[in-house]
């Protein structure tokens, strides 16, 4: 009798195990009830807890949150987990994460009404073998940002895809510490952008087929600005050939069709080793922000900007005639393959002060070194009559101190 | 095995610990004395405030619930400091007539904040179809309903309980959760209490649950639709309280760089010819959040005036346009120089 109780409660121990234990391995199935049972997993998960998620097509309605640290989501694959949005109708992103330390894993996200992932104020986020896309092809009505982390901290992208945005393929905003490798940026507006963001490097990813390639940028009235210390290596930037479809009034919008590789308004950006072929407009342009900005903190100019060891093939062979108009105005013909527009503080364009601006070290080009072009934007304003292009490459070679790897703090 | 049994325990005791902070019905917590009339007990104070934020034409019922013998300290532009171990109460209903309240209300959730040691939890209720009681629900819903407006209208609805992590995004500053309605400048205004009108904060004063107030007279706040305030006024004080719990300092559209509290002064910060930042198609095409004189060019209004999720502002709490108000801020940039 003794014998039956103990294996009755044996037995009962193992069904509350197994029933239990499936819960909690479980891997949520597409099905008309996943919204639920993912959202519900995502509030009530613990720190350290994997959600899994299965192979196949999940339809969405609303958009989904995570707000705890250290939570993984985890699909069986890129192109095998996807998370569509297509009849989104409430939330203005898919995926939104608050917390720190939040990775996320091989599966994709689709056609949001929005933005794709958004992650704020967060420490430390990965997004691993992950693709943000919106299928329908470049379009205005596409959403704005694929992966959108702002004001977070130690920011991994390896590995991902990123098709269709309308401003920003991969977009890091106002953060500090980013890495991102070895992923692939398509038909964006902006292929990948680094923004109001210091200690940045972008190494081993393809960019192509967007309007521009990789964009350096720094703008006014916000919280966090003076980007700084961005290394752009080792990259292909190729064939960004899609016209700008940014809806009109975002900054993003002002990129020439045919960018490469976009600085504006940064101070010590490193561009080192990449392959920038087949870019209308230009291969290489250092800018400063050209609208007015009240903003007295902000600064408009970009300076130590050491360009050196990059092949450009091919590129400033249709200059975009309408948002790179000061190209066009000055240069007849095919634009040089590296171009800076020559604004500099009133002070140093008098000559009594100067600094690094754009260093030049060795580039290549298919037949011999590439063309560069100091377009004296200034001296065209202030004097028109003397000015004149600065093509002589020798007046600005010279070097600069490599920009570190970026070090995470867990690291 | 012994790993698995580890993580079984520490799961259950979690989902126990969850349970045992909240109850799983509105009618637990014994703050009404008739739920579905929603007539406070004795000890949860009603309140109403200055402007309230638009929920879709909800109407909104509120109460704190305070413990014996504590009391809250008086702020004018940020919430009160409340207790340990106050609840917030605000009920979300619908009339079914608008034009004749006595019809009564479908009431859709009741959401509390509830102040415990280590802060405020969010948490929300849905009331079941009988309209007897309230369920705990974590991950917010979707209710399709409708009711009959003001001009007698039947007006459909997508309405959204937001989930915890909704709940969060507006009741954030600086990642740290709590109330946004109760501060002192949104509090000075009459209450038809059972004993007759009086001000609250005298009221609060006076029934020893409010302490710390100014000696000097409290200024009124500007009403957004009381005409006899400047459209400025009313303008600022209708932003102040729908937009400026996200789009402050440490807010949750931080980020934006745009801040519209009524304390804010700063002309690019406060929209004027500022551009935008990361919008989308949010930009509608316009230049600048918002262009003095233009109200038709301003990204504001735009999005204020749209419906469509990847657009509108606000992002939650809304799914229908706030048709009264949006000819105020309309007024409030053509005004401008």
């Amino acid at each position: 009798m003794k014998n039956f109780l103990l294996k009755i409660t044996l037995l009962n121990f193992l069904i509350f195990i197994n029933l239990t234990g499936s819960l909690l391995s479980n891997t949520i199935q597409p099905g008309p009830l996943s919204y639920e049972e993912i959202q519900k997993a995502l509030i009530l998960s613990k720190p350290g807890d994997i959600i899994r998620l299965g192979e196949g097509i999940f339809e969405f309605e609303d958009g989904l949150s995570l707000d705890i640290n250290n939570v993984t989501i985890l699909g069986e694959g890129i192109n095998k987990t996807i998370l569509s949005f297509k009849n989104q109708k409430s939330g203005a992103e898919g995926l939104m994460i608050t917390s720190n330390g939040v990775t996320l894993k091989d599966f994709a996200v689709e056609d949001t009404i929005g933005d794709a992932i958004v992650v704020k104020g967060a420490k430390g986020i990965n997004f691993i073998r992950v693709r943000t896309e919106w299928t329908g092809g470049p379009k205005e009505s596409n959403g704005a940002y694929g992966f959108y982390p702002v004001q977070s901290t130690d920011v991994l992208i390896d590995g991902c895809i990123a098709v269709g945005a309308s401003d920003a393929g991969i977009y890091v905003g106002q953060s500090e510490r980013i890495k991102v490798l070895n992923s692939i940026a398509r038909y964006n507006v902006a292929g990948i952008e680094i923004e109001n963001s210091f200690y940045a490097e972008v190494i081993g990813n393809i960019s192509e087929h967007n309007t521009g390639g990789i964009l350096v940028f720094d703008l006014p009235d916000l919280p966090q600005q003076g980007g700084h210390h961005i290394l752009v290596e080792n990259n292909i930037v190729r064939n960004n050939d899609t016209e700008n479809f940014a809806p009109e009034g975002n900054i993003v919008g002002n990129t020439p069709n045919g960018t490469g590789i976009m600085v504006m308004a940064n101070q010590f950006v490193e561009i080192k080793n990449n392959e920038i072929k087949n870019n209308a407009t230009a291969g290489i342009l250092i800018a400063s922000y050209q609208d007015e900005a009240e903003d007295k903190n902000y600064n408009p100019i970009a300076s130590n900007i050491f360009i050196h060891g990059n092949t450009l093939i091919n590129n400033g062979f249709n200059v975009d005639k309408v948002r790179a108009s000061p190209i066009s105005e000055v240069i007849n013909g095919k634009a040089p393959d590296i171009i800076w527009d020559g604004v500099v503080p009133l002070i140093e364009w008098i000559g009594l002060r100067s600094s690094k601006r754009i260093i030049l070290g060795d580039n290549y080009s298919d037949s011999n070194t590439p063309v560069f072009a100091n377009l004296k934007l200034m001296t065209k304003f202030l004097i028109s009559s003397l000015h004149k292009v600065d093509t002589s490459y020798e007046n600005y070679r010279g070097e600069l101190e490599s920009i570190g790897p970026v070090i995470f703090e867990k690291d | 095995m012994k790993i698995s049994l580890k993580i079984l325990i520490i799961f259950f005791l979690s989902i126990s610990a969850l349970r045992a902070e909240t109850f799983s019905l509105l009618s637990e917590y014994n703050f009404f004395q008739d739920i579905k009339g929603q007539v406070p007990n004795k000890g949860v104070v009603p309140y109403h405030i200055a402007n309230p934020l638009f929920s879709d034409y909800t109407y909104k019922f509120r109460f704190v619930s305070m413990p014996d013998n504590t009391i809250a300290s008086y702020n004018y532009e940020e919430v009160f400091d409340f207790p340990i171990g106050t609840t917030i109460i605000k009920t979300f209903a619908y009339p079914v007539d608008d034009r004749n309240l006595k019809k009564g209300f479908e009431l859709l959730e009741t959401r509390l904040l509830i102040h415990r040691k280590d802060g405020w939890l969010p948490v929300s209720y849905i009331w079941n179809d009988n309209q007897t009681d309230a369920e705990i629900k974590f991950i917010g819903k979707t209710i399709e309903t409708s009711w009959i407006d003001k001009n007698g209208i039947t007006q459909n609805v997508r309405y959204r309980v937001p989930n915890i992590n909704q709940c969060k995004s507006c009741h954030q500053l600086n990642k740290v959760i709590q109330p946004i309605g109760p501060k002192g400048r949104n509090m000075n205004l009459d209450f038809l209490y059972n004993e007759g009108k009086k001000n609250q904060l005298e009221y609060w004063e006076s029934n020893q649950i409010l302490t710390n107030l100014p000696k000097r007279k409290i200024s009124e706040p500007a009403i957004w639709d009381n005409e006899s305030f400047s459209v400025s006024e009313r303008a600022r004080a209708y932003l102040d309280s729908n937009c400026a719990h996200c789009h402050r300092k440490g807010g949750s559209a931080g980020n934006s760089g745009f801040y519209l509290s009524l304390e804010q002064n700063n002309g690019v910060a406060l929209g004027i010819r500022k551009r935008p930042v990361a919008a989308g198609r949010g930009s509608g095409g316009m230049a600048y959040v918002i262009d003095p004189g233009k109200p038709e060019d301003s990204i504001l209004l735009y999005r204020m005036a749209s419906t469509d999720p990847g657009i509108m502002m606000p992002e939650l709490s809304r799914s229908l346009n706030h048709k009264e108000a949006l000819p105020l801020i309309y007024d409030w940039i053509k005004e401008m120089e």
